[in-house]
């Protein structure tokens, strides 16, 4: 029951962490546009967290290169688990056509364990709601945390 | 004033202590985000929001940095905790019986309301990130500020009253007389108290130690987990009980002039007062440090001088 709870209280509580690994800022400032009132994401219980060590959701941007992709890790690392990861655009997802570049360090997912995958060049807001409501879903068929 | 150590305890830690007061606390936070939310003209967050959120922040993991002393860390945000629960005991107490008070309790009140941003400065200089300690520093700063005319403004209730140091007796002359809010010198000790109280939350105008955009919630920065949890309820708590101690203090407590069913609405003076203050909260930008330092030390210092002169020369 406790775990349950727990679950429960994940899914409506999500605190949005946002980093920004190399990419051209359109996805950004999608996400910016997902925070602003007339979005409203307050409903299902997301903020926008401070700090990395409030965070439940880690929203990571652009195409992860060689250099920032130190600075993606340790963002990760500092994030208390249980929490869920969204790759934010193409480049986050793929690459894109970043894909031959020589300090392309790889998909996201190659690095850290992600759970959604929000596609665009860059995502409306509504594709990203969407994105957080597939997340929630996921967590709450979750066994467990 | 004979109480059982059971009644003290029921008192501290059911009601009107420390679990009544964490759960109409979190409800205040829900008030503050849904009124924020109206007044953006969106639909806000659901009832039970900051409960999950709560029990979200106690089934997550906590990190307590490299170089930061554990027991000071981990232990501040318990005290403050503690104390909290201890203000509004005290507070609640004397307003419910007026009789159960003890001598003095109004310094016991100053005193405990000074353990929040002491826990918290605490806390942040202990978590070797330079960022908290900034945030520390300039919580510091924000209570050398609103200190002076808080006690001035105390001050000024104790002389309009004839000297009265007991909670209890302060809310009988109010009783027997007017609300000090209805006096010149109670108006004007209300507002630089009320002042006061605004940056003693760390609320808008007065949010420099937490800053999210500038120094990443500073205070609470390196705080993650259980132990964020802990300073979120207590925040809460605070929220609660600084409404409490307006209403008891200024507008004669929850008791409403007429008898009857009128009863009531004195329960809902600590609900306007905190209306007022996230309304104050949501039309006003961030101060700087400088500017809030001036801001208390001219404009409310003399404005609370001002009520304890009246309040001399009994007005």
């Amino acid at each position: 029951m406790l775990k349950g709870l727990k679950k429960a209280a994940l899914a409506r509580s999500l605190w949005i962490y946002h980093v920004a690994a190399s990419p051209c800022n359109n996805c950004d400032i999608e996400i910016l546009d997902l925070l602003t009132p007339r979005f409203d994401v307050e409903r299902f219980g997301l903020l926008l967290a401070p700090s990395p060590r409030h965070a439940d959701l880690l929203l990571v941007t652009g195409m992860v290169n060689k250099k920032v992709l130190d600075r993606v890790l340790r963002v990760y690392a500092q994030i208390p688990k249980p929490c869920v990861v969204a790759a934010v655009g193409s480049c986050a997802i793929s690459g894109d056509l970043f894909v031959d570049s020589y300090n392309f360090a790889g998909p996201l997912d190659k690095h850290i364990p992600v759970d959604v995958y929000i596609g665009g060049c860059p995502p409306k807001p509504e594709a990203m709601i969407l994105g957080v409501v597939r997340a929630i879903e996921k967590l709450k068929k979750l066994k467990d945390l | 004033m004979n109480m059982s150590v059971g009644w003290v305890f029921f008192y501290l830690l059911v009601f009107p202590g420390f679990l009544f007061t964490s759960v109409v606390g979190l409800l205040y936070t829900w008030v503050d985000r849904k009124v924020t939310a109206r007044m953006q003209f969106r639909v806000g967050p659901p009832l039970l929001q900051p409960f999950y959120d709560f029990f979200k922040l106690l089934g997550k993991d906590t990190f307590v940095p490299e170089g930061a002393p554990r027991s000071i860390f981990l232990g501040a945000p318990l005290i403050g905790l503690a104390s909290v629960s201890v203000l509004s005991t005290v507070l609640l107490v004397s307003n419910f019986f007026p009789g159960q008070a003890f001598a003095g309790d109004l310094i016991v009140v100053l005193y405990l309301f000074a353990f929040v941003p002491i826990v918290l400065i605490l806390g942040a200089s202990s978590s070797s990130n330079p960022i908290s300690a900034l945030g520390a520093s300039r919580e510091m700063s924000l209570y050398l500020a609103y200190e002076l005319p808080l006690l001035f403004a105390l001050a000024t209730i104790i002389v309009k009253s004839g000297g009265l140091l007991k909670i209890g007796d302060l809310l009988q002359w109010q009783w027997t007389n007017h609300p000090f809010l209805y006096s010149a010198s109670g108006a004007l000790a209300f507002v630089s108290a009320f002042l006061c109280m605004q940056a003693k939350l760390g609320f808008v105008p007065f949010d420099i130690a937490e800053a999210e955009q500038e120094i990443m919630g500073g205070i609470t920065l390196e705080y993650s987990g259980p132990v964020l949890a802990v300073l979120k309820l207590t925040k809460a708590m605070l929220y609660f009980t600084v409404s409490i101690f307006l209403t008891v203090f200024f507008w004669g407590g929850f008791r409403s002039p007429r008898e009857g069913w009128y009863h009531i609405l004195g329960w809902l003076k600590p609900v306007a007062i905190i209306v007022l203050i996230i309304l104050i909260k949501n039309t006003n930008p961030r101060l700087r440090i400088d500017q809030a330092l001036r801001f208390f030390w001219s404009i409310v210092l003399v404005l609370s001088i001002a009520g304890f002169i009246l309040a001399t020369v009994g007005l």
